[in-house]
């Protein structure tokens, strides 16, 4: 279970990732060796599932990105699998998620640019299996993306 | 933009899976000094590449069952403005991404809640009370993979 100085400690954490362990644990109000205890405890347990670097993709040069939302043939009874399998192959999908709602399942896709993006489109994307319909949203800019959690 | 090579792109596929790995660790990994990997960790910091960290939690066991995606038209472009709306938006603190799109909505949400009736709760009180808003969708994530990329 979770106690305070826990949840404390996430929420500094999931607020500020890259800060070294000497400031989180000044932040939480504990020894740096109890700081990084927990921190390996919570990651055992799972509750802390990865710390990852984040990649800037514009800074690669890929400037376009696009969230494609499908509908698919669900009379065929594989093919979220099938989809998914293949949705894999393609290097440019960058996460793969599935809804319950009007929308089935969600792409997000990056592109070096317009052209770039026309043949992924036609030559990657269309050719996916059982697609029923798709729609695309281009990303115009990331105002907010935190982990961070109400905890 | 800054040229990759194949050492480049095996460090930030390493990183971008588990950044708490040291230089050292990584060099050995890829037959590297640990300067050697410092130093190109160093360059892929400052290009830009590499922008930080990510730390992903089990948003489940921490009590948030709920992962929604909103989709939202504003209803009344030009008398109210755009900032209004992200300013009030991104203060709503279950609300973890803010995106700017172009397509068949204007704004993209990534909603966090304990479960349904609380996510009725930040819908009804928060949501359909920012200014501005008109249709919103709704699609709740039941599954989420991230994938490496094209690198």
């Amino acid at each position: 279970m979770l106690d305070d100085t826990d949840r404390r400690l996430l929420r500094h954490l999931l607020a500020d990732p890259a800060q070294p362990n000497a400031v989180l644990a000044e932040r939480v109000g504990v020894a740096p060796a109890t700081a990084w205890r927990r921190v390996e405890r919570l990651t055992e347990q799972g509750i802390i599932r990865a710390q990852e670097a984040v990649i800037d993709w514009r800074a690669l040069g890929y400037g376009v990105e696009v969230s494609l939302r499908f509908t698919l043939d669900k009379t065929v009874p594989r093919a979220f699998e099938d989809f998914i399998e293949a949705a894999r192959r393609v290097p440019e999908v960058l996460a793969i998620e599935t809804f319950l709602g009007r929308v089935d399942l969600r792409l997000n896709v990056i592109a070096r640019d317009m052209t770039h993006w026309q043949e992924i489109y036609r030559t990657r994307i269309l050719t996916l299996p059982h697609i029923a319909d798709i729609e695309a949203l281009m990303l115009i800019s990331t105002l907010k993306d935190a982990e961070a959690l109400p905890v | 933009m800054i040229d990759l090579d194949d050492t480049d792109r095996a460090l930030l596929r390493a990183l971008a899976a588990d950044a708490t790995q040291s230089a050292g660790g990584l060099g050995r990994k890829l037959g590297l000094s640990q300067p050697a990997a410092w130093r190109r960790i160093r360059r892929l910091e400052e290009a830009g590449i590499l922008a930080g960290c990510r730390v992903v939690v089990d948003r489940q066991a921490l009590g948030f069952g709920v992962t929604v995606f909103l989709g939202i038209k504003l209803a009344t472009k030009g008398r109210v403005s755009l900032e209004d709306f992200e300013r009030a938006v991104m203060a709503i603190p279950e609300v973890q991404i803010v995106q700017h799109v172009l397509g068949l909505f204007d704004y993209r949400l990534r909603v966090v809640a304990r479960d349904i009736g609380d996510f009725e709760r930040i819908l009804r009180r928060r949501i359909m009370t920012l200014p501005g808003v008109g249709q919103v969708e709704a699609n709740v994530l039941l599954t989420e993979e991230r994938r490496p990329g094209p690198i």
